[in-house]
């Protein structure tokens, strides 16, 4: 009854490519950006900035660069961790040459570091497909998780083999460091997001979106019409590292303000790849869901034993998120293998004939 | 029907032409020394028995599958292999026997996706999708709906591709190999497995494409009536070797075509 678009006629394409051709869409989505921008800084804790909303940001960046990859350009890739890595060291490494310069710069310059080394363990995708492909990212997993435990230079020479963050002030204001408040990163966390979020949108809807999930669907007939691979792979491929590199370094600059190798394991890779996979592959919006269902539910299944005043052992209570979350996303994805974002679908196509059953 | 047609386009230059061209996988001979034409203009037709390298045929003429020997001539250049991006570049489009569509994509994006070659705004505007880069989309959408029109798919443009009948699916394809706005066009059995009533719209569309867009056609299908009615010339391929080429007429009586099709006794 809300959501509905009869009546909303289009009478130019303009129109009809707009990034939120629905009223109801475009209401929706100004109304969240004001609660994200105006009413969360002014009302939330900086427990929940900092430990919920914050990571939950960070990981749906990430998300999306490995869907762009992964949902749109069907490429396994298992690097994410590692590419989160290299933008992350990247930037500790630019900050350390110029100490002077915006940081925030910083990030989105590290970004290309990582969309760098990207490309170059891209070029596997060339000759190999599918799971092969997906060992192939693993050997960069590994050799980048050894270069960033394994060349002092990258960390400084620190004894202690890990990065820890510089107070850096922008206009005056600490945005890094310990003297930085949480809602100035999260401001500038959520900005990048954004504004990241949009261009990726604008990508996939374009030339190069078509010309990724052409070669996603169908790689011959995709040669036939003109589109050349090994560029669009590595395209896409370059274009993913750049966003989880970025990811990486808001993560150790704007959030953790330390990180060791191990924050750039295999692990972190398989956790973006099951947010990507519980959200919706090829969707952007799926990278959201995904990234708040895997980041937020362990912090939720947290928080209800203490609200009912149950208290659990903090050991068991970890076994018990892992065994609550496990259940979940396989009955997720029992429910629906495409994801949240296609269950997002299905509930806007009810409500669009909302009370009707069709 | 076609016949003055014929006659009027063994006169007109050749848009490709193929030489001698000997194809073979291992021990498996494809093709053995299989020469042709395809004049402009012209709707040529590549028959022959299941096996007899019609499919590889039009692998060798985009590029799939390279040749041992031989030579490939189109609009006048000469090659011993294309590449898949030479052909498309060049204007030579193609359908598949057994649809090849992106199947996760709308049929809109489909046929959209098939102006590839023609959009050529680069990665920055299309990065913010403002200006040159938005005007470039709609300017592309406009030809993208006109050939939606053309092939009265306009119900089904925002579909994903993989829930469509076979039916439209098979137009769809068309209307993507039409968006490239092709000089020669590759139909591989367009009309497999369509009823009738598919068929005679499929070959309406087929007559219409040459007629209106003066695009040439080479198809390969198996329904002789089809192939005898819309084509001006027509080529047979049995074993990887050429039969018989000449007008409907002259292969229809043509005494190896009979035999190849129906067997010979010994």
């Amino acid at each position: 009854m809300f959501y509905r678009e009869a009546g909303q006629y289009k009478t130019s394409y303009e129109a009809d490519q707009a990034t939120f051709p629905v009223l109801q869409d475009r209401i929706g989505m100004i109304v969240i950006l004001a609660v994200a921008f105006v009413v969360v800084p002014l009302t939330m804790s900086s427990f929940v900035i900092n430990s919920v909303l914050i990571p939950f940001l960070i990981f749906s960046l990430a998300a999306i660069g490995l869907n762009l990859l992964l949902g749109y350009a069907g490429q396994l890739s298992l690097g994410t961790g590692a590419f989160m890595g290299v933008g992350a060291y990247a930037c500790y490494k630019l900050t350390t040459i110029f100490p002077d310069a915006n940081i925030i710069l910083l990030i989105i310059v590290s970004g290309f570091a990582s969309a760098a080394i990207g490309t170059v363990f891209g070029l596997p995708s060339l000759r190999i497909k599918g799971f092969y492909l997906m060992v192939g990212t693993l050997a960069a997993q590994f050799f980048l998780s050894w270069c960033f435990i394994r060349i002092p230079w990258l960390y400084n020479n620190n004894v202690s083999g890990a990065i820890e963050v510089p107070t850096r002030a922008v206009f005056g204001i600490p945005v890094s460091g310990p003297n930085a408040t949480p809602v100035t990163r999260y401001l500038i966390v959520l900005t990048i997001v954004v504004v990241m979020t949009w261009i990726a949108s604008n990508l996939v809807r374009g030339r190069i979106g078509r010309m990724w999930m052409a070669v996603r669907d169908m790689d011959i007939a995709a040669e036939l019409i003109g589109i050349r691979l090994p560029r669009t792979k590595l395209l896409a491929f370059a274009v993913s590292s750049f966003y989880c590199g970025v990811a990486g370094a808001m993560m150790v600059f704007l959030w953790l303000g330390a990180a060791e190798p191990d924050a750039f394991n295999i692990n972190r890779s398989f956790l973006i790849l099951f947010m990507i996979i519980i959200g919706g592959l090829g969707s952007l919006i799926g990278s959201f869901i995904g990234a708040a269902f895997i980041w937020g539910l362990p912090i939720m299944l947290k928080s209800v034993p203490e609200t009912f005043g149950i208290s659990i052992g903090s050991a068991t209570l970890e076994h018990l998120q892992f065994m609550v979350v496990g259940a979940l996303i396989i009955f997720f994805l029992i429910v629906e293998p495409h994801g949240l974002a296609r269950l997002w679908q299905i509930a806007k196509q009810k409500l669009r004939v909302w009370p009707f059953p069709y | 029907m076609k016949e003055p047609g014929a006659t009027e386009a063994a006169a007109r230059e050749v848009l490709l032409a193929v030489e001698n061209v000997s194809l073979s996988f291992g021990g498996v001979k494809a093709l053995t020394g299989v020469s042709f034409d395809i004049r402009k203009g012209e709707i040529r037709a590549i028959i022959g028995p299941n096996g007899a390298g019609k499919t590889s045929m039009l692998n060798v003429i985009n590029g799939f599958y390279h040749p041992q020997q031989g030579r490939i001539s189109f609009k006048g250049v000469t090659r011993n292999r294309m590449r898949p991006f030479e052909a498309a570049q060049g204007g030579i489009a193609r359908t598949f026997q057994n649809v090849a569509l992106f199947r996760g994509m709308s049929a809109l994006d489909n046929i959209m996706a098939g102006r590839t070659l023609k959009m050529n705004r680069n990665f920055f505007w299309q990065l913010i999708r403002f200006g040159p880069a938005a005007a470039e989309e709609v300017a592309h959408r406009r030809r993208v709906e006109e050939i939606i029109d053309f092939l009265q798919i306009a119900h089904i443009r925002k579909v994903q591709v993989g829930r469509l009948p076979y039916g439209l699916q098979k137009r769809v394809e068309l209307g993507r190999a039409l968006a490239m706005d092709p000089d020669l066009l590759l139909l591989d059995e367009p009309m497999a497995g369509m009823n009738l009533e598919e068929k005679e719209d499929m070959s309406r569309y087929i007559l219409d494409v040459n007629e209106h867009f003066g695009t040439t056609i080479a198809l390969i299908e198996h329904d002789m009536g089809v192939v005898m009615d819309l084509s001006d010339r027509v080529v047979v391929l049995d074993h990887g070797t050429k039969i018989a080429d000449g007008v409907p007429d002259a292969v229809k009586s043509d005494q190896a075509v009979i035999s190849a099709y129906l067997g010979v006794a010994h």
